[in-house]
C-alpha cells in the first residue's frame, strides 16, 4: 500500500456504465430483486454502474489510457473520467455501496496489478471500487434506504451513501486508513478471579468457556506462577471452542428413556459419545480400504492401487446468516482448504452442498429485527457457492435443499469437498527444524472470532456483534494456492513439505497449535504479511483471513518450494520453526506474546458429564391430506421440498475437470439424479458416487429414526445409479440448537446411537464428521409475538448422511429417466414387518449387485413424496407415461403406499425376466405396472382410477419453485 | 511423422487446463501446459509447436469483465510472436473464457489492432449457465469444424453473449464466414432461450478469423470427448463423441 502522504498521487474515478439497458444485467436483476418486495413494487427500474478508484502517480493521460484500454469494453460500455473520489451527478436518485475499510475486494486487487502491467511503470497503484445504482420510480428517500438495506447491500461488508429527496451522504473523499491499534501484550490477571467472576471475563472477552474451562485455566496459571496473556486465552478459546473441539459430542453421557429402536426403557452411559457411536460403526467395521479416518482434515479411502479419496462435509451457517453471499462463499472456500490441507493435499474433484432454508414466500411483515429474508439468503447462498466453485474450477455435483420455518434464523449451508490424492502423500509429520511457511492471502482483521462466534446463539444484534467474524472470500487466490502447492507436492525430488494444513477456524492459532502439536513451535507474528497496518499482534495471531495454508517445510527444500510459489504469484512467508520442546511460543517484535505447553493446550481441556433423556412426543396433529390424489400429487410436486432444484442446479459448473458421468439432472426432461458420479481418472473406467441423505420428516417424531433414514437414504441413492454398498463409507453432520437440557441431549444421543446402528447394520463406515450446535436465536417478547414466532427458535435437529461409494465401471451406472416403452415397473422393498435392518441390508446389497450386473434399466429411490413422486420423476424424466395398478399390494389404504416414506424402499424398470435375477425374498418385489408411450401417468387399484395426468401438467407443477 | 505439438496455456484461474490436455492426447497430439509467464519470457516455445490453446476458466478472476485481463496481457506482450505464429499457418483455439481471451485481445475477429466491434457480455439471464446446446457448424473455412456439421455440447458461462456494435458488424462477420457457430434448437432451426443459452446476436456461439486458423467458442468441446460425458448416454448406443471431433480435424490438419 502506498500512504497517501508520498507526493505524486493522485485519486481519479473511472465511471464505468452500460451502454444501454439491455447491457445492463446487473441492473435488470437488482430491479427483479426489489419490485419482489411487496412494499417496492412501484419502483420502476435500476441501472447499475461500476466505480473504479485509482491512486497512484498517474496523469490524466495514464489515467485515461487506464479507462480505455482495461476498464471498459468500447462496445459495450462507456467510462467518464475525473479526478478525485467524490464527484458525482447531482441530480441522480441513486444509492452507492463501497466496501468498508478491510473488507476483501477481489477486483481491487486484480485491477491494481493490471493497471501496473498496462502502464509498464512497476509503479505501484491502490485500487478501490464501488457500485451506483441509479434508481428509476422511487417515492422518497425511505424508499431508497429500504432498496439499499434489503436488496443492494448488506452493512456488515459495505457502507451505503444514498442520494436523492434531499439526501445527500457525503460520499468519500480519500481512501480509508485501517485504524490503527495498540501491539503491547496484555496480562489478564485471571488468578484471584471467583467462578462467577471468570463466566464474565469469559463472556466479556468473547471467549465462550464454561465456568469450569474458565477454572481450569486458571488452576493451569496458578501452577505455572503467572497470569496468561491476551494471546494465551484466546489460543486456549480457540482451540477449546465446540467449533474446534466438539466437547459437547465427545463428553461423558448418561441416557436414560426410551430404548433405541425397540420398546422398553434403558439407561446407557457413553465414555465418549462421538467414540461410542459413530467412531464405533468405523472401528467395528473396520474396513481395510479405509485409510484416514477421523484423523485428518478429511476421511480418506481407497480408490485404486495408486490413489485414495478424501471427503469432507464442514458447515457454515452462522456466517451465511448474517452475509449469505460471503458466509456461503468461504464455507466452500473453507471445505476445499481441508481438502488441500488433507494428508500432504488432495487435489479437489468435487463439491456438494446441502442447505436448509425457511420457505422463501416466508411473509414479509412477520420477519424479526436482525434477520435477513429466507429468500434474499437462499439467492445469496446460492451465488457465493456458485461463485466460488465455478472460480476454483471444481464442479458441483450434488445435494439438497429442505425448507422449515424453523431454519427462518439460523439457515444451515453445508458445504462438502472431494479430493483425489496419491496413496504415498497422506503420511504427514512436522519435524523440530522445519520452517513454518504460511502462503496465500494475506491477514488482515477479517474473520476475527469465527470460531468463538460460531459456538454462540443468534440474537438481534449479531450482525453488529460479529461482522468482524465475516468475510468474503477470493477464490482465484486459492486457487493459486492450489496449483502452487500441488507443484511442490509432486515435485521431481519428492514432496517439499513434511506437512500442511488449512487456516481455518481460530487461524494461525489453530493451524500452528496443531502442526506442531507433537514438536512445539515459535512463531514470530510480525512476520506475518498484513493487509494493512495496525493490526494487534493477537489479531493476527487468531484472524481467519481466507486462502491462507501453513507448511512445514524442511530447510534444504525450503529455497525451492518459495521459488515455485513466487512463480505462482503466491505469496509465501516464514514465520517460525517447529521446535522439539513442546511449547507453543509466540512472539511479536522479540516480545513474548505467549507461552504454553502444547500438552496443556490439546488435552486439558476439562472433560465433561453430561445427562440425557427422552421419551416419545405425543403425537403431533397433522392437517388431513387432500383426498383427491392427482391433485395431492401436483400439490406434492410443487411443494419446495420435492420440486426441482433445476434453477440452482444449473447456476454451478458441474462439468468441470471433464468427469462427470451422471449429472444432477437427467433424461431427457431433466430429472432428478438419485447421486452424482465423476470418473476421478480421466483414463479410466472405475468411478466414485456421491449422495446425500437428510431425513427431517422424522426429525420431530423420533432422532432416532430420523438418522437410521438419513443413512438409508444416502446408501439408497448412491445404489440407484450403481454404487457397490460394501465399498461405500459415510460422513455425519449434526446440526442442533443449544444442548443446555437433558432433553436436547437426550436427542442428540438418539441421533448418534441411530446413525451408528444403521451404519453396522448396512456395513458404511464413517470416515469424517463434524457438528454445528447452538443453530437457535433468541429475541425480545415484543418482537416474538409481533412476528408470531417463539422467543427462541430453536432448529429442528438435523443429521446430514453424505455418502462415497465406488463403481468398478461407470458404464454399468443407470439413471432414474424412463427408458423404454413396455418394460415392467416393480417396487422393491424390504418387508414393513421385518425386525432390525438386517433384511434392509441384504436387500440394499441384492439391488446393487442385480444393477451391476446390468439387469436394471431404471433405478429410482422412494424419498420425499413417496412412491407416487417417484413416479412422476422417472416420467418427466423420460419423457415417457407409466401405468401402475396397486392390486398386487391389496390396495385397502392406496393413499398411504403412494405418498407414505418408507425405508429401503427402490423402484426400477427392467425386463419382466430380469426380476428373476433379483435375490431378495419374494415378498419384497412388487410388480406394479409398466411404461407406456402415452405421457400420462396413470394409477388405479380396484379398477378405480386414483391419479390420471399428463406428464407436461407434472412437470410445469415440479418446476415451479422460483426464489 | 512426429507428434502434433500443443500448448495449453494457463494462469491464475484458469481451471479446465487439465481436462484440456487429455482432449488433446486422446486426439494424438503432444500436449503440455505453460504458464502465460514462461511465455512471455520466451516466447520462442511457439516456435515447435502447432496448435496453441487457451483453455477455459476464470483467468484472474474474471475481475473487470471476463478474459480483459489475460487479454491485455496477450495484446501487451505477445501480439507479435502470435502473429509469427498464425503467418506459418499455425492454429489457436480459445474455448470459453479463451473465447472470451481472444474477443478482449482483439485477436477475433481480428485483425488485432483495430477498433473492436464484438464482445462478450454477461447472459441475458445475468446468471452463470450450465446446460447442453445443440450447434450448427456455418463456416467452411476452420480448421477445427467440419462444414455443415450439428453438433451437440455444453455450455458454463456467465458472460457468453455476443453482441456487436451494429448491424454492419455483424454482416461483415457473416459476409466472411466468421461465424463459425451458432446455438441451433432440437430441429436445426434459430435458438430462443434456452437453447440460445445467453442471448447472443444472431444465436452466435463462436468466431473463427478471416483465415480459418483462430477459433474461439463458448462450448466446451473438451468435455464432451468420453462417450460417458453425454447427459443422455444411458438411453442411447455410444457413437464418436462430438467434442472429439474439433480436436481430431484440427490435429488432422498436420498429419
Amino acid at each position: 500500500m502506498i500512504p497517501a502522504s508520498i507526493d505524486g498521487n493522485r485519486i481519479w474515478q473511472i465511471h464505468v456504465r452500460p451502454k444501454n439497458t439491455a447491457l445492463d444485467p446487473l441492473g435488470r436483476q437488482r430491479w427483479n430483486d426489489v419490485r419482489q418486495i411487496p412494499s417496492l413494487a412501484h419502483v420502476k427500474g435500476v441501472s447499475a454502474s461500476t466505480l473504479y478508484f485509482v491512486r497512484g502517480p498517474l496523469d490524466r493521460k495514464a489515467a485515461d489510457t487506464v479507462g480505455r484500454k482495461l476498464l471498459t469494453d468500447p462496445v459495450a460500455e462507456t467510462f467518464t473520467l475525473a479526478e478525485g473520489m467524490a464527484q458525482r451527478d447531482a441530480d441522480e436518485v441513486a444509492v452507492e455501496v463501497h466496501h468498508l475499510p478491510g473488507v476483501m475486494d477481489p477486483v481491487a486487487i486484480s485491477t491494481a496489478d493490471a493497471i501496473a502491467e498496462l502502464l509498464g511503470t512497476g509503479a505501484g497503484v491502490d485500487v478501490r471500487t464501488a457500485r451506483r445504482y441509479v434508481i428509476d420510480g422511487a417515492r422518497d428517500s425511505a424508499d431508497l434506504e429500504q432498496i439499499a438495506r434489503r436488496v443492494l447491500a448488506n452493512e456488515c461488508i459495505e457502507a451505503v451513501y444514498i442520494q436523492g429527496f434531499g439526501r445527500h451522504d457525503g460520499l468519500p473523499e480519500v481512501f480509508p486508513a485501517a485504524p490503527e491499534a495498540s501491539a503491547e501484550p496484555r496480562t489478564v490477571p485471571l488468578r484471584h478471579l471467583n467462578r462467577d467472576a471468570l463466566t464474565a471475563l469469559s463472556r466479556q472477552a468473547h471467549l465462550f468457556l464454561s465456568a469450569t474451562e474458565m477454572e481450569t485455566i486458571r488452576a493451569h496459571f496458578e501452577a505455572v506462577g503467572r497470569d496468561p496473556t491476551d494471546l494465551e486465552l484466546e489460543t486456549l478459546a480457540q482451540t477449546w471452542s465446540e467449533h474446534c473441539v466438539h466437547k459437547t459430542l465427545k463428553s461423558e453421557v448418561v441416557y436414560r428413556g426410551a430404548d433405541f429402536g425397540r420398546d422398553g426403557e434403558v439407561e446407557v452411559r457413553f465414555e465418549n459419545l462421538l467414540k461410542d457411536t459413530i467412531a464405533e460403526a468405523t472401528r467395528r467395521l473396520n474396513r481395510p480400504w479405509c485409510l484416514s479416518v477421523f484423523e485428518d482434515n478429511a476421511g480418506i479411502v481407497a480408490f485404486d492401487e495408486e490413489y485414495g479419496i478424501a471427503f469432507k462435509v464442514e458447515t457454515h451457517n452462522h456466517p451465511s446468516a448474517i452475509e449469505p453471499y460471503g458466509g456461503a462463499a468461504t464455507g466452500v472456500g473453507g471445505v476445499i482448504r481441508d481438502i488441500m490441507g488433507c494428508g500432504l493435499g488432495a487435489r479437489p474433484i468435487a463439491n456438494t452442498d446441502v442447505f436448509c432454508f425457511a420457505p422463501p414466500d416466508f411473509a414479509d411483515e412477520r420477519l424479526p429485527k436482525g434477520v435477513l429474508h429466507p429468500r434474499r439468503i437462499f439467492k445469496g447462498v446460492v451465488s457465493g457457492v456458485r461463485d466460488y466453485g465455478n472460480r476454483m474450477g471444481i464442479p458441483t455435483v450434488n445435494g439438497a435443499i429442505h425448507f422449515d420455518e424453523r431454519y427462518l434464523a439460523n439457515p444451515l449451508v453445508f458445504c462438502g469437498c472431494v479430493g483425489l490424492i496419491p496413496r504415498d502423500r497422506i503420511a504427514k509429520a512436522a519435524c523440530p527444524g522445519d520452517a513454518i511457511v504460511v502462503a496465500g492471502g494475506r491477514t488482515g482483521r477479517d474473520g476475527i472470532h469465527g470460531a468463538t462466534f460460531s459456538s454462540a446463539e443468534l440474537t438481534d444484534t449479531h450482525a453488529d456483534e460479529f461482522s468482524h467474524a465475516v468475510q468474503i472470500g477470493n477464490a482465484i487466490e486459492e486457487k493459486k494456492v492450489l496449483d502452487a502447492m500441488l507443484r511442490a507436492r509432486d515435485h521431481v525430488d519428492g514432496c517439499l513439505y513434511h506437512a500442511v494444513t488449512d487456516c481455518g477456524a481460530g487461524g494461525l492459532s489453530s493451524a500452528v497449535g496443531e502442526m506442531g502439536e507433537n514438536t512445539g513451535a515459535a512463531v514470530d507474528l510480525e512476520k506475518v504479511p498484513l493487509k494493512y497496518a495496525g493490526l494487534r499482534y493477537d489479531e493476527i495471531w487468531i484472524s481467519e483471513a481466507q486462502e491462507r495454508m501453513v507448511f512445514a517445510v524442511p530447510p534444504d527444500k525450503l529455497d525451492t518450494l518459495l521459488a515455485i510459489f513466487r512463480e505462482e504469484h503466491v505469496e509465501t512467508t516464514v514465520i517460525g520453526r517447529f521446535t522439539g520442546d513442546g511449547m507453543l511460543r509466540v512472539r511479536h517484535k522479540g516480545t513474548t506474546a505467549g507461552e504454553l505447553d502444547m500438552h496443556f493446550l490439546h488435552h486439558g481441556l476439562p472433560k465433561s458429564t453430561r445427562r440425557a433423556s427422552w421419551q416419545p412426543p405425543a403425537p403431533r396433529h397433522v392437517a388431513p391430506p387432500e383426498q383427491d390424489l392427482g391433485r395431492r400429487l401436483l400439490q406434492t410436486l410443487s411443494g419446495p421440498n420435492v420440486a426441482s432444484k433445476e434453477w440452482v442446479v444449473r447456476q454451478y459448473d458441474h462439468e468441470v475437470q471433464g468427469a462427470s458421468v451422471v449429472k444432477p439432472l437427467c433424461g431427457p426432461g431433466n430429472g432428478p439424479s438419485d447421486a452424482a458420479v465423476l470418473r476421478p481418472r480421466l483414463d479410466g473406467r472405475r468411478g466414485i458416487v456421491l449422495g446425500c441423505g437428510l431425513a427431517l420428516s422424522r426429525a420431530d417424531d423420533d432422532p432416532y429414526w430420523m438418522a437410521v433414514a438419513a443413512v438409508d437414504e444416502a446408501l439408497r441413492n448412491v445404489v440407484c445409479v450403481g454404487a457397490d454398498p460394501a465399498r461405500t463409507s459415510i460422513l455425519d453432520n449434526f446440526c442442533w440448537g443449544s444442548i443446555d437440557d437433558d432433553y436436547a441431549m437426550g436427542t442428540l444421543v438418539r441421533a448418534c446411537v441411530g446413525a451408528r446402528d444403521a451404519a453396522v447394520a448396512f456395513g458404511l463406515p464413517f470416515i469424517s464428521g463434524k457438528d454445528s450446535l447452538n443453530n437457535q436465536f433468541s429475541q425480545s417478547a415484543e418482537e416474538a409475538q409481533r412476528c408470531g414466532l417463539p422467543q427462541r427458535i430453536m432448529i429442528p435437529g438435523t443429521l446430514l448422511i453424505s455418502a462415497l461409494g465406488l463403481v468398478e465401471d461407470v458404464t454399468r451406472c443407470v439413471t432414474s429417466d424412463f427408458k423404454e416403452t413396455g418394460s415392467v415397473l416393480a417396487v422393491i422393498s424390504a418387508p414393513a414387518d421385518a425386525v432390525g435392518l438386517a433384511p434392509a441390508a441384504r436387500l440394499h446389497a441384492a439391488v446393487a449387485r442385480w444393477i451391476a450386473a446390468g439387469h436394471a434399466r431404471t433405478v429410482h429411490d422412494v424419498s420425499d413424496g413417496g412412491l407416487a413422486v417417484a413416479l412422476a420423476e422417472m416420467c418427466l424424466a423420460g419423457g415417457l407415461g407409466a401405468r401402475v395398478s396397486l392390486d398386487e399390494w391389496g390396495s385397502e389404504n392406496p393413499a398411504a403406499l403412494l405418498f407414505d416414506e418408507p425405508l429401503t424402499t427402490y423402484v426400477v424398470e427392467c425386463d419382466e425376466d430380469a426380476l428373476a435375477e433379483l435375490t431378495v425374498p419374494e415378498e419384497a418385489v412388487t410388480v406394479v405396472g409398466e411404461v407406456t408411450p402415452e405421457p400420462r401417468l396413470v394409477v388405479q387399484a380396484a379398477a378405480v382410477p386414483l391419479i390420471d395426468l399428463p406428464i407436461a401438467d407434472l412437470a410445469s407443477a415440479w418446476r415451479s419453485l422460483q426464489p | 511423422m512426429a507428434r502434433v505439438k500443443v500448448l495449453v496455456l494457463r494462469t491464475a484461474g484458469i481451471n479446465c487446463d487439465q481436462e484440456t490436455v487429455f482432449a488433446w492426447q486422446q486426439a494424438g497430439a503432444q500436449a503440455e501446459l505453460v504458464h502465460v509467464d514462461r511465455l512471455i519470457e520466451s516466447p520462442a516455445r511457439l516456435t515447435d509447436v502447432q496448435i496453441l490453446t487457451i483453455p477455459g476458466g476464470f483467468s484472474y478472476g474474471d475481475d473487470v469483465s471476463a478474459g480483459r485481463i489475460l487479454g491485455n496481457q496477450l495484446a501487451l506482450h505477445l501480439l507479435e510472436p502470435l502473429r509469427a505464429f498464425l503467418d506459418a499457418g499455425k492454429l489457436l483455439l480459445g474455448i470459453c473464457n479463451g473465447f472470451q481471451v481472444l474477443v478482449k485481445a482483439g485477436l477475433l475477429p481480428g485483425p488485432p489492432g483495430g477498433e473492436p466491434t464484438v464482445t462478450l457480455a454477461f447472459n441475458d439471464s445475468s446468471r452463470f449457465e450450465a446446460r447442453w446446446v445443440h450447434l450448427h457448424v456455418c463456416t467452411d473455412r476452420c480448421a477445427f469444424l467440419p462444414a455443415g456439421a450439428t453438433l451437440r455440447l455444453p455450455v458454463a458461462h456467465a458472460e457468453g453473449k455476443v453482441v456487436v456494435s451494429d448491424d454492419d458488424a455483424l454482416a461483415d462477420l457473416c459476409r466472411r464466414g466468421q461465424v463459425a457457430l451458432r446455438y441451433v434448437d432440437a430441429n436445426g432451426g434459430p435458438a430462443d432461450y434456452p437453447a440460445n443459452p445467453n442471448g447472443s446476436v444472431d444465436g452466435i456461439a463462436g468466431l473463427t478469423d478471416a483465415t480459418g486458423q483462430i477459433l474461439g467458442l463458448m462450448p466446451h468441446p473438451e468435455r464432451f470427448v468420453d462417450p460417458t460425458h453425454d447427459p443422455l448416454w444411458t438411453r442411447s448406443a455410444p457413437s464418436e463423441p462430438d467434442g472429439r471431433i474439433l480436436f481430431r480435424s484440427a490435429v488432422a490438419r498436420f498429419r
